[in-house]
């Protein structure tokens, strides 16, 4: 069913795959700059995680790129097959996922989970099969 | 980094891997029973949200991302992330018991991947130490 050609195949795919990833990480980010939310709730209640969540700027730009993310999705599937497209785009993120949290939020991306994000990528492209 | 987490914390990353498994699956069987939808009928997708299985499965799928958000705020993403994969395993499973789907060997295969990827990184440490916030770097 694919209808494009090669590079807009995986032009498509990889900006699904980019915005998913700068999605992650963004949120991850927000989220550690607010700190333990089981902490923020016991003193400032449900309500008051709620806030501290929705008021990070950082937060709410993860949340607009996962929104692009599956826009960009639905573009892609409606132009490429899906058994190519869903494993691709997944497997692009987990191992993209591992080289920008060591970049960009500095995690010790250690090679256990190096060999975690392979092994997961690989059991998503053979789920897709 | 030699974080390890609390059974409480546990029960966080197993509500994140159920809720996301059982929120897409209750989806996916709410769907079929709406039909399919196409750009010329979008108004279907309303009609979808009277659909009890479909309603359910949108709380559980909230319930995913604040129990992920929870994840988040106290253990790293390429921790959080290959925990959480389980959820594959599990649609995998539910789509072959419940909804009676087909899964080949490859299939299998894969969910054989997947849990090797979780015990591998399930013993390993779940938080990077700064000496400084990491916003800062971003």
């Amino acid at each position: 069913m694919t209808t494009v050609g090669p590079v807009e195949t995986w032009a498509t795919i990889l900006t699904v795959a980019a915005t998913a990833i700068a999605g992650d990480v963004l949120t991850a980010g927000a989220m550690r700059r607010i700190g333990d939310l089981d902490e923020i709730r016991a003193h400032s209640g449900l309500l008051g995680a709620i806030k501290a969540v929705t008021g990070s700027r950082m937060f709410l730009c993860g949340v607009l790129s996962m929104a692009l993310s599956f826009f960009a999705l639905l573009f892609t599937l409606s132009n490429v097959d899906v058994s190519l497209a869903a494993p691709a785009s997944a497997s692009l993120t987990f191992i993209g996922n591992a080289a920008a949290a060591r970049i960009f939020l500095r995690e010790n991306v250690d090679r256990r989970r190096w060999i975690a994000a392979a092994l997961v990528c690989a059991g998503v492209a053979l789920l897709s099969r | 980094m030699k974080h390890t987490l609390s059974p409480q914390r546990y029960l966080i990353l197993l509500a994140v891997i159920l809720s996301a498994s059982f929120g897409d699956t209750l989806l996916s069987h709410g769907m079929k029973q709406v039909g399919p939808v196409s750009f010329h009928n979008l108004g279907l997708l309303l009609v979808a949200l009277k659909n009890p299985w479909v309603i359910v499965g949108i709380l559980l799928l909230i319930g995913f991302f604040a129990s992920y958000l929870t994840a988040l705020s106290w253990a790293d993403l390429t921790f959080v992330l290959p925990s959480t994969s389980l959820s594959y395993v599990i649609v995998a499973l539910l789509s072959k018991f419940w909804l009676h789907e087909d899964i080949s060997i490859y299939r299998w295969l894969g969910i054989l991947l997947i849990v090797g990827a979780v015990g591998f990184v399930a013993n390993g440490p779940s938080l990077t130490e700064h000496p400084y916030p990491v916003g800062k770097t971003l």
